[in-house]
């Protein structure tokens, strides 16, 4: 239901068939258009500054290899379990397809990256989903992987950092796909029993089965600027209560205000914050 | 009986009508059609074998939304002794679209919780359609814990379209809601038995869903999305719903040979919504061993093997 919040990815830009390229991406080009407050930027200013407009600070969105670049310290991320890939448990038709696609247009295996990786120093597992790659949707792979990074967690004693993206549960793989929120939340009550620390963090757009599992579990919930977070993606509420929503609605500013995000974080303020939750919840536990 | 009738059940109906007609002539005129009723009823035993032996997955979609399915209340009036419904989250409020209480199953305490739809539209404003807000999971959340504090089992009915879209849903968190239920319900320390009596709609149906054993009646769907959510988002057309079931495999069969699910509960010869009863004894009859060797476990097992019934699903190659 949430197909339309998702940007095509740059290369449908070929296809004269397909629709424009995505406000929210930077085309290719020297220069480009802000989609919030209309300024032309030079790209790589923008690449400079990490993807957030110079004039309005509007965020674009980032790959999933992108924010682990901006995350991690460098050289440290390892890659875990990239060798999962998706099969077609349904043989549903131009699954296959879609997929290879997908993994060769964005550049990775699956919608969502693993590994293990230090933030200023502290070492973490760390999860990035990419909304490019089939809308960030969640199937058995997806759902594994997560799992996967919390048992790591739980192993190693380490905490979770997760970057959501991801329009929900994958279509495609119906039943499955759905009970990987079943999974992924049995996981992360496990990681809770043991005391270890799990940051949520929502990047835009986040919706459906991701929202409605692991996005909404952490101890600590963050989100960037003006991401989109919900269950429903908004023009399916339109569609069902025949009204326009109003500006700002189930954007992050939005989520905070009704109590669902701890902090909304600026892509440049990042790293710090992290490595400062994950120094506080570092040593000295009370009555250990 | 039925107000609803689904078109493949017409001919059905019609026969039955003409067999009722006759039985009321032989009454009222005392003519003997004792003959042509027998060869009726013969011809109506194997229409209905012929109909409801050979259901396509759309048709179930019709069963499972049919207008006089029986509901969780049904079900909790035939099978819970001395039930008495507990209302409200303790937060916001009351949600119609969940039913939940405590009463007596074959003798024992239990906790009682199922999406409820109506049966007619003023019934189905009230119920909001079965479909639940966030304070709806969040009463059966509670009504959960509380069960597992009194050390009750906790019996799940799950029939929804799926969790509500709307404004309220949203501000008030219903991916939220939803995913605590999930973590929650993964190390609840009493046996759960959630059991789809008509729709299993995506994540508002799995938010009650987390059983032990979970149990589909054989005419129910249970699936990532409504056909018609998913033949819009993957074709674009919503009209492609008949089409879609086929894809999506959701009826009781798909899932058992998926092993998302323990068992099917067999219905009447022409639906649950033919016979209430009977439907209601089937599931009693399903459930009554599982609920024994569950209540016999330990609670680390009970947990272990919940944990692994979730944690392994899943379908992918790892090269
Ligand atoms: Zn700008």
């Amino acid at each position: 239901m949430l197909k339309d919040l998702f940007r095509k990815p740059k290369y449908v830009t070929v296809k004269p068939d397909k629709p424009a390229p995505a406000k929210r991406d930077i085309p290719e080009g020297l220069w480009v258009k802000c989609s919030d407050c209309g300024e032309i930027v030079y790209t790589k200013e923008l690449e400079k500054n990490q993807k957030v407009c110079l004039k309005c600070q509007f965020h674009f969105r980032l790959g999933a290899r992108e924010r682990i670049a901006l995350v991690a310290d460098e050289e440290s991320f390892r890659e875990l379990d990239s060798n999962l890939v998706s099969v077609n448990p349904l043989g549903f038709d131009t699954y296959s397809e879609k997929l290879i696609e997908a993994q060769e247009t964005v550049g990775i295996n699956e919608a969502v990256i693993t590994g293990e990786a230090t933030i200023n120093g502290q070492p973490v597992v760390i999860g990035v989903m990419d909304a490019q790659f089939i809308m960030g949707s969640m199937g058995s792979v997806v759902g594994e992987k997560v799992a996967r990074m919390f048992e790591r967690g739980l192993e190693k004693k380490l905490p979770v950092v997760l970057f959501a993206a991801s329009g929900g549960a994958r279509m495609q793989e119906g039943i499955l796909a759905l009970m990987q929120m079943a999974k992924t939340s049995s996981v992360i009550a496990r990681f809770n029993e043991a005391g270890l620390l799990y940051i949520s963090f929502f990047t835009d757009p986040t919706t459906g089965g991701v929202t409605a599992s692991f996005a909404s579990l952490g101890d600590i919930i963050l989100a960037e600027p003006g991401t989109l977070i919900g269950f429903t993606g908004p023009r399916v509420i339109e569609q069902t209560i025949k009204q326009k929503l109003p500006q700002g609605f189930q954007r992050a500013e939005f989520m905070l205000e009704h109590g669902f995000v701890d902090a909304i974080v600026p892509r440049q303020e990042i790293k710090t914050t992290l490595a400062m939750i994950l120094e506080l919840h570092g040593k000295g536990v009370a009555n250990g | 009986m039925a107000n609803t009738v689904l078109d493949f059940e017409r001919p059905l109906l019609e026969l039955e009508e003409k067999i009722a007609e006759l039985r009321k002539f032989t009454d009222e005129k005392g003519i003997d059609f004792s003959e042509e009723i027998k060869t009726l009823e013969k011809r109506a035993r194997e229409l209905k074998k012929d109909i409801y032996g050979n259901l396509t997955p759309w048709q179930r979609v019709l069963i499972a939304r049919h207008a006089e399915r029986p509901t969780a209340e049904d079900y909790i009036k035939a099978l819970i002794a001395d039930f008495i419904e507990l209302h409200g989250d303790r937060s916001f409020g009351d949600d119609k679209a969940i039913i939940g209480g405590i009463g007596r199953f074959q003798g024992r305490p239990v906790t009682v919780i199922g999406h409820l739809k109506g049966k007619e539209t003023k019934q189905n404003i009230k119920r909001n359609f079965g479909m639940p807000h966030p304070e709806g999971y969040r009463k059966a959340l509670r009504l959960m814990k509380q069960a597992e504090k009194f050390k009750r089992p906790v019996l799940c009915f799950i029939d929804t379209p799926g969790a509500y879209c709307g404004v309220g849903a949203e501000e008030r968190g219903q991916g939220e809601a939803i995913a605590r239920n999930l973590m929650e319900m993964s190390t609840l320390k009493t046996p759960v038995i959630a059991v789809v009596i008509g729709e299993g709609g995506s994540g508002g149906a799995l938010a009650l869903g987390m059983g032990d054993r979970v149990f589909m009646l054989e005419n129910s769907v249970y699936s990532i999305s409504s056909p018609e959510a998913f033949a819009t988002i993957l074709w674009k057309d919503a009209t492609r719903a008949g089409e879609a079931t086929e894809k999506m495999k959701m009826t009781a069969r798909d899932l058992q040979e998926m092993g998302i699910i323990d068992e099917i509960i067999p219905e009447p010869l022409g639906g649950a919504h033919r016979d209430y009863e009977t439907t209601a004894r089937n599931i009693a009859t399903a459930i009554q061993p599982h609920l024994e060797e569950l209540i016999g476990l330990r609670f680390e097992e009970l947990l272990a093997n919940r944990y692994q019934k979730f944690r392994s699903i899943g379908v992918y190659q790892e090269g």
